[in-house]
């Protein structure tokens, strides 16, 4: 088998159905050495989200997800759980608990985390996002670019071996897009970023994979990726107006 | 993980942080709406755990019930003693008075039992009244009244969440605190649902004018539904991607101290009083 305790993640051959015969992933294979950052594009349909609900066993298809040499399946869904932090894209489908503090805590406590360890891991995920002073809010009291920074505290406060963001800029005004890379790019921690903002991808993530009718039909250097027109266009991939890859800083090289 | 936090928060946001872990419930007023009809006061009552609150109202409310309507003056009596309570919890009158508007609805039926109850009749302003419906009138209205007090007194001085921490303690089942927790945290998100169908209904010329539109309300009802039951499969996905196993965990349970339920249990023991009392003079 090619897992190795140096890859966060390795998808072999995953296929997954829906109920309605719809098949939404057709034999993907995807390995994300420790630490690396990768964006996965692709247009809306294209199985990425199917894709994210596989990684901690949400859903479960043909194939195979390895997370840091941890096979997914049922006997190990609470570990996987912990080690692969998903962040879905409404903030208000992931804040479900009265206060932030609390909301931050559901996770940890679950893993039986109580007392004094419990507060002081809730304090350190809020500072990684910067919302530690908003801990006793209500999340409907908090801008949506803060209630999704809370999101992201919620999963980063179980230490996940693999953090997965669904869509994280999307309905964000520029300012707060702009913080949210800023925190996302100094965590230190292996990053699946599915999105639709390709200067978003080029930003945060050195290496993009482009999905397409459940399969990866694209892997590379982010900026390489963008700027391969034919692979684009047949994906229905299209860089906002006015936007050239080349001409701008992307994000540092991939790690070996 | 090696990561370093640029922009420190600022020093009094620091500083209330590592404070909080011990939220009194007085001091977690600044965000009306998440605490439901909690007004924060400084009173001894407001600070009594939400738990023994929780038994002294429901005794209380037992008391009441189980007093023959007959019992005129001990009605007078309950209604004193809560009046006391509100006036010590330092609750605003006007408010507390709105509050107790919820009652109307239901006590309405009650006013037409003695106009079509059965039985000998008396003659009151014109009007010819059963006398039992009457008695039963009067039961319905005074112990609907004296019940609907107590429930708003609770929730004024308790926060909506210690309130339901507090039901946890009382070995409410798990599964009901859970549902009622996620009402109060969505009941916002859904309200702000039913506000943008209505503008965006209101945008595209409708009115309600009459019963002809409430088929259209009827169908963005129906929307809402899907929309929020939706919106519960997503929750309910992120809960188990953060290992969700049925219960929810609970933060630091706060301590009971005997004290607090004797002074607490003193209001439904006093209620039980005036009940022996009236039971036994009128025998």
């Amino acid at each position: 088998m090619p897992e190795s305790a140096h890859d966060s993640l390795v998808v072999v051959d995953l296929s997954y159905q829906y109920p309605d015969g719809n098949e939404a992933l057709r034999g993907v294979n995807l390995r994300i050495p420790r630490g690396e950052r990768v964006a996965v594009l692709g247009p809306n349909g294209a199985g990425k989200t199917t894709l994210v609900l596989h990684l901690n066993g949400i859903l479960t298809g043909v194939g195979s997800v390895h997370v840091a040499g941890t096979l997914v399946a049922p006997s190990n869904f609470a570990e996987i759980r912990r080690r692969v932090g998903v962040v879905f894209q409404d903030p208000d489908d992931q804040l479900f608990m009265p206060t932030v503090r609390e909301d931050v805590a559901f996770g940890p406590a679950n893993l039986g985390l109580k007392g004094d360890e419990l507060d002081q891991r809730v304090d350190w995920a809020l500072d990684q996002v910067d919302m530690r002073e908003f801990v006793n809010r209500a999340p409907h009291h908090l801008s949506f670019g803060q209630r999704r920074r809370v999101a992201l505290a919620t999963v980063l406060s179980m230490e996940p071996e693999i953090l997965v963001l669904d869509e994280p800029s999307s309905n964000l005004d520029p300012a707060s897009r702009r913080e949210l890379a800023e925190i996302v790019q100094r965590l230190d921690i292996t990053l699946l970023m599915v999105t639709h903002d390709l200067p978003y991808a080029l930003q945060i993530c050195p290496r993009a994979v482009v999905m397409s009718r459940g399969q990866i039909v694209g892997d590379g250097p982010t900026r390489e990726v963008l700027l391969d027109e034919p692979l684009m266009s047949a994906n229905r991939l299209e860089l906002p107006y006015g936007f050239d890859p080349s001409s701008v800083p992307a994000a540092g090289t991939i790690k070996q | 993980m090696a990561t370093t936090n640029a922009q420190s928060p600022s020093p009094s946001g620091s500083a209330a942080s590592s404070a909080v872990s011990a939220a009194s419930p007085t001091h977690a007023h600044s965000h009306g709406s998440s605490d439901g009809l909690y007004i924060p006061r400084d009173t001894y009552l407001h600070g009594i755990p939400a738990p023994v609150k929780v038994v002294a109202a429901v005794s209380f409310i037992f008391v009441v019930v189980a007093t023959p309507p007959t019992l005129y003056w001990a009605f007078g009596v309950y209604a004193l003693l809560v009046f006391a309570m509100v006036v010590a919890a330092r609750l605003p009158l006007l408010t507390f008075g709105k509050r107790m508007l919820i009652e109307v609805p239901f006590v309405i039926f009650a006013l037409f039992i003695p106009i079509v109850g059965a039985g000998p009749r008396v003659e009151v302003l014109g009007l010819s009244l059963s006398e039992a419906g009457l008695i039963s009138c009067w039961n319905i209205l005074a112990k609907g009244t004296l019940g609907v007090s107590i429930s708003v007194l609770l929730a004024s001085t308790t926060t909506a969440r210690d309130l339901l921490s507090g039901l946890e303690r009382l070995k409410v089942p798990n599964l009901l605190v859970q549902i009622a927790g996620f009402m109060l945290r969505y009941v916002y998100v859904v309200r702000d649902d039913v506000e943008r169908m209505r503008i965006a209904r209101e945008s595209r010329g409708f009115h309600v004018k009459g019963p002809a539109q409430w088929k259209v309300l009827a169908q963005a009802g129906a929307a809402l539904f899907v929309r929020s039951y939706e919106r519960g499969e997503r929750v309910h996905l992120a809960m188990l991607s953060r290992g969700y196993n049925g219960s929810i965990p609970n933060a630091a349970p706060v301590a009971l101290h005997t004290r607090d339920w004797l002074i607490a249990l003193m209001f439904p023991l006093s209620a039980l009083a005036v009940l022996l009392t009236a039971l036994a003079t009128r025998a």
